[in-house]
Parts: C-alpha cells; structure tokens; sequence
C-alpha cells in the first residue's frame, strides 16, 4: 500500500510531444510507472518513447483505461486540461505546470469537485510511491520504499529532505509535492487523512513554508484527527515581508503567514519541528523508537 | 504586480464606480493649478508603490492655494520607504459621514475569491483584522455563481439600513467584483469607501495588485507596470531564468530550487549569518546561467563571500560540477566560493571539483557556517 499513486496507475500523460512532456515520460517508464498513453491535440497516431499518443483525454481514456494523469502543457493551458481529464473521467491529476493563473485554479475548482476528480498541482513537482510508480519530475533515484509518508510545498527542498531520510535509512511509502501556489488541489489535510489510513505509513513528514495559513490549519488537523506521529519543517523564516520568494504562494502579507507562527501553530500540538533539514532523521527515529 | 491608486481609480472608474475629482500632478505648478480647479478643500497625496505613505507625512489636506503649494514642496521628491514620490494626486475634497471599507481577494482555504468589507474604512484593514477580527465579515464567492445581485445585495444588508444606500452597494459591488475577474486581480480594495453628506457611496482611495502568472494575459495592466529599481534586476534575473530578490546581507546564495533557495537562506541565518539575496537557479547544468547568477550576485557590493548549494536530482551532480568549473574558468572571482553539491552521482560530482582546487563541503549546515566564518575573514 501506499497513497495515490502504485502498481496499478494507469498513467496518461497531457502535452507528450513537448519538450518536457517527453523528457519525463522517459523517466516515468524508466522507473517502472506504467504509462499507457500520451495526449496532444493533432498528433494521434503518432508514439513518443513506444507510448501511443491519441488527440483528446477522451480517446486515450477509452482505448488504455487510464485512471490518472499527468499535466506538462503551457500554463496558460494547463487549468483546461485538467478539466478536460476530469471529464474524462480520470480520477486523479497532477499539473506540473508552473505559473497557472490563480483565477483559473478558481475557476476549475468546483468542477473538480463535482467530478470527484483529485488534484495534485499545480506548481508540483509530482509524487511518488517508492518501487511502484512515480508520477512527474521527481529524480527517482534518490527515494527508498519504506513507512515515512511525505508532503511537500516545495520541489528540490522536498529532495534534500528524502536525500536525508534515504541515506539514513528512512525509506517512504509516498512522497507528495503539493506545489507553491496559493491556490491549489489536494492540501495537507486531505493528505494527513490519507497518510492516517494508510497502513504502510507510520509516520508523517510535513514540509511547509511562509505564506496562507495552512500549516496552521494543517495542525489543528494533527491535534484532531492523526493519530501517527508527525514531524514538521518550515522553509523561508527568513524571508522579508511582501515578496514573492519564488513561489507565487511563498508571501508573506502584513504579518501573516511568518514562518514563527507556523512553527508556534505546529509545537502547540506537539509537532516537533526541524531547525535544519539534517535534524528530520533523528526526530524521526526517536518517533519511531527505531 | 502593483499599481498606483491613481491609475486603479482610473480602472474603477472605467467601471462606472464612483471615485473622487482628482487630478494627477508632477510638479509644484502643477498641483497650485490642480487645486484651484477642483476648489478647496483638497486633499495632496503621494503616489507611491509603497503602502504607509499617511504616516510618512505623503497625505496632506490643503485649504488654500498657499497651503497646496506647501504640501506640493513637501510631498515631491520625498523618500517613503526608498521610494521617491514623484507624482502626487490632487483630490476634491469630500465632506462625509462615515467609511466603509471594502476589498476583494483570493482566499487559499475556500480556493476562491472572498469579499470583504467593514464598517470600520479608513484605517488599515490590517489593524482591523488584528485587533477587532468580528469587524471584517468574510463573503466567499462561488466562482460559477458570480457576484449574483441577490449576493451582492446580502453584502450590502450586512452593512446598510438605508435601502438607497443598499441599493447602490449592490451596483457598486457586482462591479467591483467585475474588475476583480477581468483584470486578474489578486487584490481590489477601496479603502475607504465614504458615505458623503448627500448620502452617496464614494471611493477616495483605490488600491489593486495583480496575479503576476496572468499578466501574459493582460497587456493594459502589464503596460501599467513601473519597477523599482531592485524589480528591474528581478526582472531581468527572470528573462535569464533565475528567480532572485536582493537582500541585506553579505553572503551571495546560489540555489537550484525556491524551497531550497528558502531553506538555504534560513540556514545562513540560524548560525548567524545574513543572506544578500534570495537566488534560484532552477534545475539544470548550463554554464550561461551559472555565469547570468554570478554576475547578478556580484552586482551587489555588499557580497563578501558565495555559497553554493545544489542538489542534482534530475539534474546529476557531475554535470553541475562541469557547469559550475565552466562557468568558473569564464569570470575571475575575487571573493571566497563555498561549493555543497549533494544527490545524484554526488561522489563524481565532488571529485571533479576537487580536481579543479574548488573547494567543497558536504552539508549545508557546514556550508553555511563555512560561508559565515570567510564573510567574517574577509571584512578584517
């Protein structure tokens, strides 16, 4: 077990004939994901890397039975093909790409909803369930299966992390990256409830940063509802107030969303919270009585 | 992005909500002609990109032609917050009753636009949130009703009594909700929005920000844009690929990632050190853009020391190593480099390294006490 994403992900991928679409369909398939089939309007027909490309979610639903797909089209293209997944009946997304228009997320939102579809993203850099399959960008190398549930608001800081967790021997059931910006799909909450009824997750990780409120929120979640123990980071405490840090969500806005509250929010429940990414493998041992 | 409050009043206006006479001016002269147009009162204020310009003295009422003339001296040319006034606006002043505020915003929680307003206008809403919260009240929209009328109407009874008043909320707030949308606004405030002494809703100030990922997408709002000077190097640090915002401090950061970028910097402070600048490189090993990074951070003379810090995921760690020695070979450096690379194939990537006299360190904590430790060095 683990959350998502596993050996029976059947895997489209949206815009296969980009640049980037086609660079990480090769890694998926390298990893073992089971990728059954790509999308692009007007290439249907063709095949990118032995993957059959058809023109519309619709076809590539019909002819494979995918149940997930991934999104590397435009940004200014990417609030309509998760749509279009969604009528298709796919039952989970992940949109990858990065600079989506946060009115569009809005837009798109209640359709989601309606469709039961779940989004990851966008802004993510996918998620993974170590030895069954890995959705994204993520560098498949650097992660091990093992019990440590992850999520994650940034990318390479999300690596850092599991680089930490692997070398000393931490392995993960599933690593997501939730993605940075202010409005997106799936949260920390959702995933706390899915990391909770996972009975290969013992404990959790929760990678936060500066911005919104859902750390806060994310732990009155822990305090009411898991039961697992969880260890937490909050990257960008240094950060200066009104600037967008990379991420268009990373913004701290009139004395909200500080990292210290974060961290305050988090150790009122009893999150314990790494002061440095190195610090998460010791929290977690001790957690774990390992 | 953010703009002016004259030029989002000139967008509120555009949608038929009712804002001040005013007049923008860009000199004494200019403003003793403004102010005898509109007639006294008025009201002189700063146009600035900054908030807090009430209490750095950039708001004056006037009385008289002397008294403009006054305020125009003062207010042009001032430094608020680093930023220069260079235009100020001339406003009619207004005889009224009370102050709404009113504001529209993305809410993260709900993922979808929220309405505010408060009968407490005229202060920084800020204040208000922290001090009173039950003051504000909170109106989420759902994206595929709108700003209904019925909905719009509910707002307005939340505030008025007085039927004509609830009336023209109701106008006023579909509209401003329009501009919200057709704009991609991240914020649309009116702050205060006054009841006059006709009993007539009127916005004296504006204030819009705008969702950066839509600019591609709004060309008359992007023509608006006016950069500071510290947004011009962001900006063209974003055309070459690279995310940065410069900060205080001494040591230059060089990162492949925002997370990491953030950590990195949170790292240089924990051991007491100041970062100069937020820095993200994004992930891959071409040369041009270590050598784009290097430049932007030796731009800043505060820099004494850099450090590096790359984890090679897709991107492997030898190929970042040859990237960083060929863009090293291209610029001369006089200041101390402190190198972490870590993750895929970083044994490789730190023999290489190695082999050119670079020097390296394993960890961040390491890199970042590495780096503190030659800032301090080189200032004696």
């Amino acid at each position: 077990m683990s959350i998502l994403v596993n050996k029976n992900t059947k895997l489209l991928v949206q815009g296969i004939t980009g640049r980037d679409g086609s660079f990480h369909t090769k890694k998926m398939i390298e990893y073992g994901t089971n990728v059954v089939g790509g999308v692009s309007p007007g290439k249907s027909g063709q095949s990118v890397h032995g993957v059959p490309v058809f023109n519309t979610v619709a076809d590539a639903v019909k002819a494979t039975g995918a149940n997930t797909s991934v999104i590397f089209v435009p940004a200014p293209y990417a609030a309509d093909a998760v749509l279009e997944a969604a009528e298709a009946g796919i039952g989970l997304v992940i949109a990858i790409s990065e600079g989506v228009p946060t009115l569009d997320m809005v837009r798109i939102t209640p359709y989601l909803q309606k469709r039961g579809t779940k989004l990851v993203g966008a802004n993510c850099p996918g998620l993974i369930s170590p030895d069954e399959a890995m959705v994204g960008i993520l560098p498949g190398n650097i992660f091990l299966k093992g019990n440590i549930g992850l999520m994650s608001r940034s990318g390479t800081l999300t690596y850092e992390m599991v680089y930490q967790l692997t070398t000393n021997g931490l392995g993960q059931s599933t690593c997501v990256g939730i993605g940075g910006d202010p409005v997106a799909g799936l949260y920390y909450e959702e995933l706390l409830q899915m990391f909770e009824e996972d009975p290969e997750t013992d404990a959790i990780v929760l990678i936060g940063e500066i911005g919104g409120d859902a750390e806060e929120r994310a732990a009155q979640y822990i305090k009411e509802h898991i039961t697992k123990p969880v260890v937490g980071f909050i990257g960008g405490l240094t950060a200066p107030p009104g600037k967008r840090m990379g991420h268009a969500g990373a913004i701290i806005s009139s004395g909200t969303g500080t990292g210290a509250e974060k961290i305050a929010a988090f150790e009122a429940v009893g999150v314990q919270v790494a002061r440095q990414p190195s610090e998460i493998p010791e929290l977690l041992k001790k957690l774990l009585k390992i | 992005m953010k703009i002016h409050e004259y030029q989002a009043k000139e967008i509120l206006a555009r949608y038929e909500i009712p804002v001040t006479n005013e007049i923008l001016c860009y000199s004494v002269g200019e403003v003793q002609d403004a102010a005898q147009k509109l007639g006294f009162p008025a009201v002189v204020k700063a146009q600035v990109l900054t908030g807090g310009r009430g209490k750095a003295g950039g708001v004056k009422l006037v009385r008289n032609g002397e008294e403009a003339t006054a305020a125009a001296e003062k207010i042009l040319g001032m430094d608020i917050k680093g930023f220069i006034v260079e235009k100020v606006l001339v406003a009619q002043g207004v005889s009224f009753v009370s102050e709404i505020y009113a504001g529209l915003t993305i809410d993260r929680n709900t993922k979808s636009a929220v309405f505010m307003v408060s009968r407490e206008g005229g202060v920084e809403i800020e204040e208000v949130a922290k001090d009173n919260p039950e003051a504000i009240l909170k109106f989420a929209i759902d994206p595929d009703l709108g700003m209904a009328p019925f909905f719009a109407r509910k707002i307005a009874f939340a505030l008025f009594d007085d039927m004509n008043l609830v009336h023209q909320a109701t106008d006023l707030f579909q509209k401003l909700y329009k501009v919200f949308i057709d704009t991609d606004a991240s914020l649309v405030e009116i702050n205060p929005l006054v009841i006059t002494s006709e009993n007539q809703l009127l916005a004296l100030d504006g204030k819009m920000t705008f969702d950066d990922n839509a600019l591609f997408r709004q060309p008359e709002i992007l023509a608006l844009n006016e950069p500071s000077e510290d947004e011009k190097k962001e900006i063209d640090a974003k055309e070459k690929g690279l995310s940065y915002i410069r900060l205080d401090g001494s040591i230059g950061c060089m990162v492949n990632g925002a997370g990491l970028a953030m950590a990195t910097m949170d790292m240089i402070k924990l051991y007491g050190g100041e970062p100069a600048n937020f820095l993200d490189i994004g992930g891959s090993s071409n040369p041009q853009k270590v050598i784009d990074a290097m430049n932007l951070i030796l731009s800043d003379k505060n820099v004494k020391v850099i450090m590096i810090n790359i984890f090679g995921g897709i991107t492997r760690c030898d190929d970042v190593a040859k990237g960083l020695i060929a863009a090293l070979e291209q610029i001369k450096i006089q200041i101390p480099i402190v190198i972490r690379l870590s993750g895929t194939n970083s044994k490789e990537g730190l023999a290489i390294l190695k082999s050119a006299n670079l020097p390296t360190v394993e960890t961040m904590s390491e890199a970042a006490q590495k780096a503190i430790s030659l800032s301090v060095d080189f200032l004696r």
